[in-house]
């Protein structure tokens, strides 16, 4: 299908991807059909809440879920190799060369025991047949390069000497080490500060200019989201929900719980709200995702086609699961962001 | 409500010059300690019925300075004032009736529950052991309260690991709420709940509020949550209020640099791409070793040599606002 | 780095002066009893009760006895049991000393050895029947007691199957000195030192385990996967060295107990003259100043072994270097 246009074939490309648990109450799915496609340099973000299999996703895509628990379907192809079917020494050698992964927390990223200089060359070492010193000066070069102060001296401090921000911007460079044509960032900024956050996000818009990486970026907060990506993905229990560019998601976003979320992050300006509008409930865990609309419990717009699984809407390439027809969505979205945006 | 002359003269609690020195690294070598300065000179009213928000990044002293305002942690030097009464030193027996008055709320709501024991026990021992209520009425007095933070009364018979993030922090506000008290400190409340939660407790803060004539210190790091429930905010670094003012006002125009950047870095969802970001260059200097002038003056975009020689104080700067810095945004000289 | 190792020395010296301070109170200083009486044993003559009296100076201030006690301890070692007419209590404890450690030095080899394979490879195969099968051998070793499985070797290898092939090595049970011959050494001790491992073994090993899969949760864990390393590598190299860390104060509370004469069983059991078997002997005859001077070298040993954890500390763990 893609073997015609290979300069347009995308970088990475999920299809139907599922992933199930084996649990002591059987087996429970924690990713349902999940498909997306990640081009060449650009900047997804998948959005969602904890527990929406965001992390699950990507970490199956890199074989890093336990093999005994963890059941995974579907096809995952990475530059036209199928990531799933391949042995694991064969994904071992794509992991950390040609896909990186920015973990969370970097106060836990890093092995406390040896110095984040140690840490990027043996990745280094990993994949490439270079002397140990070779590889440590490789390691102060990309200190340098994700902006570490007195990188040739941080390369022997140990992960507790340096703050959060220069954590993470070490997990950043031990990312980079081997070029990835694909960075994937969980979280990379929730346990930073908001003006450190602001510095390791104007990194990642860096490095992607500098180094041409794609960035599948995942996280809870939209703010970042509108700050850095070039399309977006919204997931809610297991499933993409909604999916387009981030422009056509933040002016007009098609799913009730995109809306939800949005309208629940206070304003920083303009009037302040009487009261914020919050979506009621919470998220189902996994066990009890209803058949239907696993948003519908919580939507107040809920009917009883939601019972049903629902359809896919496009508008152009903007898509979302969800039975609102056009007309109705857009009053619909005006009742609930009109009224936290003109209040 | 209240009267505005009452509330313009006393203070529920106030701190004066408030400081807490905590050492680390003490050896057997004498003068090996270190001093780490959380929080230095602090001095702060909080007016009945108003929420005031405590902001500042990690290493700023806000839960610091909260666990100092209810004595969860002794002040190394300053005097504390509650309701009139200076309990700056007041010993454990004396400071009981105090602590029914003004409560606190943690971030992280299931470690702040013991996981062996049922809700009506977690919210029922504060009860008893203040004698809020007696006999029958205790059990009354739980349902309510249940009530109050939208939690159904069945949940009196679960053990908190039964609770999804959001209904613990319920629980954790319906312990607090169970002394009837007229202060509470909420450190980071809502800040390890999902965002469509978040706003849901957001809410049940501002309901709280005006339904039991509440008065709130809300410590946070997240500012547009900090902006939603708070009358007046006070912005911390290192240790050290750098400004003070009614929210509106302030987040409109922060007169503080380092509020102006905070606000600026701050990834927003609406206008998106329409706000200029101030970056600031390095990060929050160790408070082992605070900068001798204005401590702010190592990032200050503006900082003048006067900024690095000389300690701003906190001075009024007009309409309820108070800013330390030399050269305030938006005045005439700077 | 080499003051905290002066320091680390200089607390180690004021524990032992602790110790040693609280022994002899204990000893010589309750009251109501008379220590010269204590020291001479059941049935001792007047004079003799006299003689020590004078010669520990029990009628002098207590400062005075504790230095006369610890001058005979440690500089002129003369210190003398009475209930075993006239024996040299130094070195008795000198001589006891080297099966000791030859005893618990042996096995901690083979138990360190032991245990971080039988913890790495079960939890490399977690929930398999290999990770099964050697927690449930794990087990068995921790609830074997020592002195069954020591004289259940004995009866094996020195009666039943001795003049077997399997056995015929074996040389009788007693200690046979290091310089004499250590190859004869080594045959004695191979099994006494096996016994007394297997506990140890099978403590530490599901210790390990537990530990390793605890480890496996962790965040750098991940990361190191995610860098491409084989899985040999994230087990060895960040895995295990993470775990060894409560590993090594295990070591070092049980290494010390051990050489302080814990290993009193197997001693027995073989016949090893330790000082195990001395403070046990000493006990039984209320040999006061034997027991004084077994105590001293037990704690000697256990404040010694927490110096080196602390140290070892410092060499593999990083964050407790300071700044």
């Amino acid at each position: 299908m893609q073997e015609t246009s290979s300069v347009n074939a995308p970088l990475l490309d999920v299809q139907g991807l599922s992933v199930s648990f084996s649990t002591d109450r059987g087996r429970v799915k924690a990713i349902d059909d999940v498909s997306f496609k990640v081009a060449e340099g650009e900047i997804l973000s998948i959005v969602g809440e904890s527990g929406s299999g965001k992390s699950v996703t990507l970490m199956s895509l890199l074989g890093l879920n336990d093999p005994k628990t963890t059941f995974v379907d579907g096809a995952v192809s990475f530059r036209g190799r199928h990531l799933l079917e391949m042995p694991d020494r064969e994904l071992r050698r794509l992991r950390g060369k040609e896909i990186g992964l920015i973990s969370q927390d970097p106060m836990t990223a890093l092995t406390p025991v040896y110095t984040i200089g140690w840490q990027i060359a043996e990745q280094i070492r990993a994949h490439e047949n270079v002397s140990k010193s070779a590889a440590l000066k490789r390691a102060v070069e990309l200190l340098a390069a994700v902006g570490l102060p007195n990188p040739d001296e941080a390369k022997d401090r140990y992960p507790h000497q340096l703050s959060g921000g220069m954590r993470q911007r070490a997990v950043i460079a031990m990312a980079l080490s081997c070029n990835p044509k694909l960075l994937v960032a969980d979280e990379p900024t929730t346990a930073l500060d908001v003006t450190v956050q602001a510095q390791v996000l104007d990194l990642l818009l860096r490095l992607r200019d500098d180094f041409g990486s794609a960035i599948i970026l995942i996280t809870h907060d939209m703010g970042v989201v509108a700050e850095v990506a070039d399309r977006v993905h919204v997931m809610y229990a297991g499933r993409i929900v909604e999916k387009g560019a981030a422009e056509a998601i933040f002016e007009r976003p098609m799913h009730p719980y995109s809306w939800g979320l949005m309208a629940s992050i206070p304003p920083i300006d303009g009037p302040r709200l009487p009261r914020l509008p919050s979506i009621p409930g919470m998220p189902p865990s996994p066990e009890a995702i209803p058949p239907g609309c696993a948003f519908a419990p919580r939507c107040r717009f809920a009917r009883a086609a939601c019972a049903e699984r629902p359809p896919q809407r496009r508008e152009g390439d903007h898509t979302v699961l969800c039975v609102l027809d056009a007309k109705e969505r857009e009053e619909l979205r005006a009742s609930v962001l009109g009224e936290a945006v003109a209040a | 409500m209240i009267d505005a002359a009452n509330t313009a003269v006393s203070p529920l609690i106030s701190a004066r010059d408030l400081t807490k020195h905590f050492t680390v690294g003490k050896t057997m070598r004498p003068g090996s300690g270190r001093t780490v300065h959380a929080v230095e000179d602090v001095t702060l009213d909080v007016y009945r019925g108003e929420t005031l928000g405590l902001v500042g990044e990690s290493g700023s002293g806000k839960s610091t300075l909260g666990r100092c305002m209810t004595r969860l942690c002794d002040s190394t030097s300053g005097s504390l004032v509650f309701d009139g009464e200076d309990i700056t030193r007041t010993g454990e027996r004396g400071l009981l009736p105090v602590r029914r008055r003004m409560q606190m709320i943690f971030q992280d709501p299931s470690a702040s529950l013991n996981p062996r024991r049922r809700v009506r026990d977690l919210v029922g021992d504060a009860v008893r052991v203040h004698g809020i209520r007696k006999g029958r009425a205790v059990e009354d007095w739980l349902r309510e309260l249940m009530d109050i933070v939208g939690l159904r009364a069945e949940y009196l018979d679960r053990y908190p690991h039964e609770f999804s993030g959001g209904q613990r922090q319920r629980i954790g506000i319906a312990r607090a709420l169970a002394v009837e008290p007229e202060l509470i400190v909420a450190d980071e409340p809502v800040s390890a709940l999902d965002v469509s939660v978040q706003a849901q407790i957001v809410n049940l803060f501002s309901e709280l509020r005006e339904r039991l004539n509440l008065t709130y210190v809300f410590i946070a790091h997240d500012l547009a949550v900090v902006r939603q429930v708070s009358t007046r905010v006070a912005v911390m670094y290192l240790g050290a209020l750098v400004e003070i003012g009614e929210t509106e006002d302030l987040y409109a125009r922060p007169r503080h640099p380092y509020t102006e950047a905070l606000l600026s870095a701050v990834p927003q969802a609406r206008n998106r791409g329409r706000r200029s970001r101030i970056i600031l260059e390095g990060e929050i200097p160790s408070p082992l070793n605070p900068p001798k002038g204005c401590k702010f003056s190592t990032r200050c975009p503006f900082a003048k040599e006067r900024c690095h020689a000389e300690r701003p104080e906190l001075l009024p700067a007009g309409s309820g606002r108070s800013v330390a810095c030399h050269y305030p945004l938006g005045s005439a000289a700077g | 780095m080499v003051f905290a190792i002066l320091q680390r020395l200089a607390q180690m010296l004021f524990v032992l002066f602790g110790i040693s301070a609280l022994v002899f109170l204990i000893f010589f200083a309750t009251p109501g009893s008379d220590p010269a009486a204590r020291i001479a044993g059941r049935n001792a003559a007047q004079e003799t009760v006299e003689a020590i009296r004078k010669d520990f100076g029990f009628d002098r201030p207590l400062p005075v006895q504790y230095a006369i006690m610890m001058e005979k301890l440690f500089v002129s070692r003369d210190l003398t049991s009475f209930v075993n007419r006239g024996l040299e209590v130094v070195p008795q404890v000198m001589r006891a000393a080297p099966i000791t450690l030859s005893l618990v030095f042996g096995a901690a080899v083979l138990w360190v050895v032991g245990s971080i394979a039988v913890g790495v490879l079960a939890a490399m195969t977690r929930d398999t029947i290999i990770d099964k099968g050697l927690m449930i051998l794990a087990l068995i070793g921790v609830s074997m007691p020592v002195f069954w499985l020591g004289e259940l070797l004995n009866l094996v290898s020195q009666s039943r199957f001795h003049d077997t092939f399997l056995f015929s090595w074996v040389p009788g049970l007693g200690y046979k000195p290091f310089f004499d011959g250590p190859w004869l050494w080594f045959k004695t001790l191979v099994i006494p030192w096996f016994t007394l491992a297997a506990l140890y073994i099978g403590i530490y090993g599901r210790v390990l385990r537990a530990n390793l899969v605890e480890t496996y949760q962790e965040d750098y864990i991940r990361t190191a996967r995610a860098k491409g390393l084989s899985p040999s590598r994230v087990m060895i190299r960040h895995a295990l060295r993470m775990s060894l860390i409560p590993f090594v104060t295990m070591f070092g509370m049980d290494f010390g107990v051990l050489v302080g004469g814990a290993a009193l069983l197997t001693e027995v059991v073989f016949g090893l003259n330790g000082v195990g078997r001395l403070t046990y002997q000493a006990m039984l005859n209320l040999d006061l100043p034997m027991i004084l001077a077994t105590v001293m070298y037990a704690s000697f040993f256990v404040v010694v072994t927490n110096a080196l954890v602390d140290i070892l500390y410092v060499v593999i763990d990083p964050r407790v270097r300071g700044n």
